[in-house]
């Protein structure tokens, strides 16, 4: 299966009530594969008549309380952001997933990672956030679906999962099976018709004085609680390495790649692989950087998650970068070239001496 | 003494935000009795527009959703398509019907989207200041038409009816007004038979129109407003029905 | 990963209706079949017909790293464009699979480099289906390189074509075959 058709599956699997969307390249795959599974599953799916449309038919779906999500591309996603920022305001639940092409613009549509700080910062208006997840290989993005929508759940956030063209279109091999769900709240704020009750009201508008501000304070609460329970990290050889690479996604993969490598070559390298986008490994990756190591992270994009390791390293060690941009993906060479030049002792202390 | 007059149960007992002589607690009013007497609102979900009746949740006590600019079709396909048994409708103005959400309120026609719109046009955008809406009428006069607003350069008046009674998935248009108290009771019936329309599960969109008055903007008193309606407004807005649609009983 | 665990990686070029990315999935299909590691990536454009088409096959016992390939094991090219396109990227001792049906000159490779030059498009025409192609070059390369058998292939094959495509089944199948046969002689 290749990447898109097992997210779809998975979402599936994960009890997805709903799918909207609209076509675009590479991820078109997954609403053709809704358009067919979810009738069959007697669930529900429109094909909107744009990205702005199927994200507030997701809020629809969302605040009577369904299971529900959508998918695109970069562009597709730019356009969805009002919506992402209505959810967030809104406190509803959405599952978003960004199969990422090359931009600014239109672009291209080859694999790129240029759109982590549209979904690590928020994206659209307000101080928001969403949980952003990056799988790196076809297998992990099928297991984050029902992490996705039980976190989405759990916290009533949009969480948006970060693909790439590459993840989206290759295949692996994959086994689809059910996770138990985690264990969730009652959603007894979801608009199913006022029988019996008070009447539920679904906004984001707070006009009274300081209202809002008390709402703004609400939702940091909430996202500290994200950043305190729900990292996730993967990390490999990095106890003796004097080099860490710091990638996610597919970028992770040709990363491993290059160290291993590396290491075959005898150089002391290692890696973290940050799995949760936001909440960002923040303390993870600061206490790797107690011992004065060398950073490099790699993405496919000028350096955006870079920005975070350099925040999680707060100084302590120096944090370099290498990237493609505009859909160009780096090879393991070109990767393992940086890793050789950074560890060649000369080079070493030029770049410590610099930080 | 015999109670001859009184709230109806879905309208909420508070004083309404809305300007004197504003049509919008008219509309609430129509809207509230034909959820009663039709026994639904326990099964009935409102999407307040953005505008002046973003609050209509406050007046309204049904479980009500705000939505962005445009988006209540979008919103309301959402919710339909996922609870079929519940009664969705959009009450939206010109701003939000006709201008930033002309695309949603199309392709919810467009669909058949069983849903039920309440669209009320009032010429003119009230809750920024009186700006020119797709369906300031020509010569009008507002707060980015100043000299009156020019079919050449600031457009012809959209006609939404005639726009969406084209499309085979819309069941029910019909364009209404609340200038004088038959007029209310006609657009009474129209909102009732729109909702009974979901109600019966007919398939497709039903929207009324309400040509409503916006004293403020219009800068009239209210009784003017009233007439302005009907002697102007009406000549680019004609009431009646569009296209109907009769329940097989 | 021990570098003496299996690993091979593949390049399969050609233009967009050859059939290339059938002909990595099948490849894929059957490593998966037979219980290996494996990572398939098409490349993907706007062309449907005509235009270049290319995907990417690894194949390893252990997980897979890096699912791009820059220097390739083996290289199978479908037209003449892919052959100057992918063949100056492989690796040393690898394997150039070429459609000598229409390639026509002879590529100027290190000569470490195997190559096996099929006459995929006349096979296939022989066979009756010129679209079979790519399958006579994928039974070639499996028959080169001892992986796995074009029989194993033509068993996968049932999962990766689309089912209003099953009625070709037995030509692509014989198509493998006589891929097979050609690289024994």
């Amino acid at each position: 299966m290749c990447g898109n058709e097992a997210l779809a599956e998975a979402a599936i699997i994960a009890g997805v009530d709903a799918y909207f969307g609209y076509p675009i390249t590479p991820q078109n795959e997954i609403t053709a594969y809704m358009s067919k599974r979810m009738p069959e599953e007697g669930r529900v799916f429109v094909q909107s008549e744009s990205e702005l449309a199927a994200i507030n038919m997701v809020f629809g779906a969302s605040a009577t309380g369904k299971r529900t999500m959508t998918t695109s591309s970069s562009p597709g996603i730019s356009l969805m952001q009002e919506g992402i920022s209505y959810l967030s305001g809104a406190e509803l639940p959405a599952v978003v997933v960004n199969v990422m092409r090359g931009g600014p613009g239109l672009g291209n549509i080859a694999p790129s990672q240029g759109d982590y700080f549209q979904a690590t910062r928020g994206g659209g208006h307000g101080d928001y956030r969403t949980i952003t997840l990056g799988p790196s290989s076809v297998q992990e993005l099928a297991d984050c679906m029902s992490l996705a929508f039980d976190l989405a759940d759990q916290y009533r956030m949009t969480v948006v999962v970060l693909a790439d063209g590459f993840l989206g279109q290759m295949m692996e091999p994959v086994v689809l099976d059910k996770k138990p769900r985690r264990k969730l709240p009652p959603k007894d704020w979801a608009l199913t018709g006022a029988e019996g009750r008070e009447q539920n009201i679904v906004r984001s508008l707070w006009l009274g004085e300081g209202v809002l501000e008390e709402l703004n304070y609400k939702l940091q609460a909430k996202y500290e609680q994200v950043q305190k329970n729900e990292v996730i990290c993967e990390e490999y050889e990095v106890d003796d390495a004097e080099i860490v690479v710091v990638a996610y996604g597919i970028a992770a993969r040709i990363v491993r790649s290059a160290v291993n490598k590396a290491r075959e070559e005898g150089i002391k390298a290692g890696w973290i692989r940050p799995i949760t986008l936001w909440p960002f490994p923040t303390k993870q990756i600061n206490r790797a950087a107690e011992e004065l190591r060398i950073f490099l992270t790699v993405e496919m994009s000028c350096g955006q998650m870079v920005e975070d390791v350099k925040l999680a390293v707060a100084g302590k060690a120096p944090v370099l970068f290498y990237g493609r941009a505009g859909g160009s993906v780096p090879s393991v060479d070109e990767v393992l070239e940086r890793i050789r030049q950074l560890t060649i002792p000369a080079n070493k202390q030029k770049v410590k001496s610099k930080k | 003494m015999k109670t001859v007059f009184t709230r109806t149960a879905t309208l909420k007992d508070c004083p309404t935000h809305y300007c004197p002589g504003c049509g919008h607690g008219i509309a609430h009013r129509l809207i509230a009795e034909a959820i009663d007497e039709l026994g639904i609102r326990g099964r009935t979900i409102g999407i307040a527009p953005v505008g002046c009746a973003v609050l209509a949740y406050d007046y309204l006590d049904v479980d009500m959703i705000e939505v962005a600019h445009g988006r209540a079709p979008a919103v309301a396909t959402g919710m339909k398509r996922t609870n079929p048994d519940k009664i969705i409708f959009s009450y939206q103005g010109d701003g939000d019907l006709a201008a930033i959400g002309t695309a949603e309120i199309i392709h919810a026609a467009h669909r058949a989207e069983q849903l039920t719109v309440v669209f009320i046009n009032n010429a003119v955008f009230g809750m920024t200041g009186g700006q020119m809406a797709p369906t300031t009428v020509l010569g009008q006069v507002t707060a980015t038409t100043q000299k009156g607003r020019e079919a050449i350069g600031e457009g012809y008046p959209l006609q939404i009816c005639e726009l969406l009674a084209v499309l085979p998935g819309a069941i029910y248009i019909e364009r209404c007004s609340v200038y004088n108290p038959a007029q209310v009771r006609k657009t009474k019936k129209a909102i009732k038979h729109a909702f009974e329309l979901q109600v019966n599960g007919a398939e497709g969109l039903s929207l009324v129109e309400v040509l409503s008055p916006c004293p403020t903007y219009w800068r009239m008193t209210p009784a003017k407003a009233m007439e302005w309606i009907e002697k102007e407004m009406t000549k680019t807005f004609p009431l009646g029905c569009l296209k109907s649609f009769e329940l097989t009983k | 990963m021990t570098s003496n665990d299996f690993y091979e990686e593949v390049i399969i070029a050609g233009f967009g209706g050859q059939g290339i990315i059938l002909a990595g999935k099948a490849l894929a299909q059957t490593a998966m079949k037979a219980g290996k590691e494996v990572t398939h990536m098409p490349s993907y454009g706007a062309e449907v017909r005509g235009g270049t088409s290319n995907c990417m096959v690894v194949i390893a016992d252990e997980p897979i790293a890096s699912p791009l390939v820059s220097q390739p094991n083996s290289v199978i090219v479908m037209n003449k464009a892919s052959l100057n396109k992918f063949a100056g990227r492989i690796k040393s001792g690898g394997l150039l699979v070429m459609n000598s049906s229409l390639i026509d000159n002879k590529p100027e490779l290190a000569n470490t480099i195997e190559v096996l030059a099929v006459p995929a498009d006349d096979i296939a025409a022989e066979l009756g289906n010129p679209k079979a192609a790519n399958m006579v070059a994928l039974g070639a390369y499996l028959q080169k390189r001892q992986i796995f058998s074009p029989d194993a292939a033509a068993e996968s094959l049932p999962d990766v074509l689309a089912k209003r495509y099953h009625k070709t089944l037995p030509v692509n199948t014989e198509a493998l075959r006589r891929g097979g046969q050609f690289a024994k002689k």
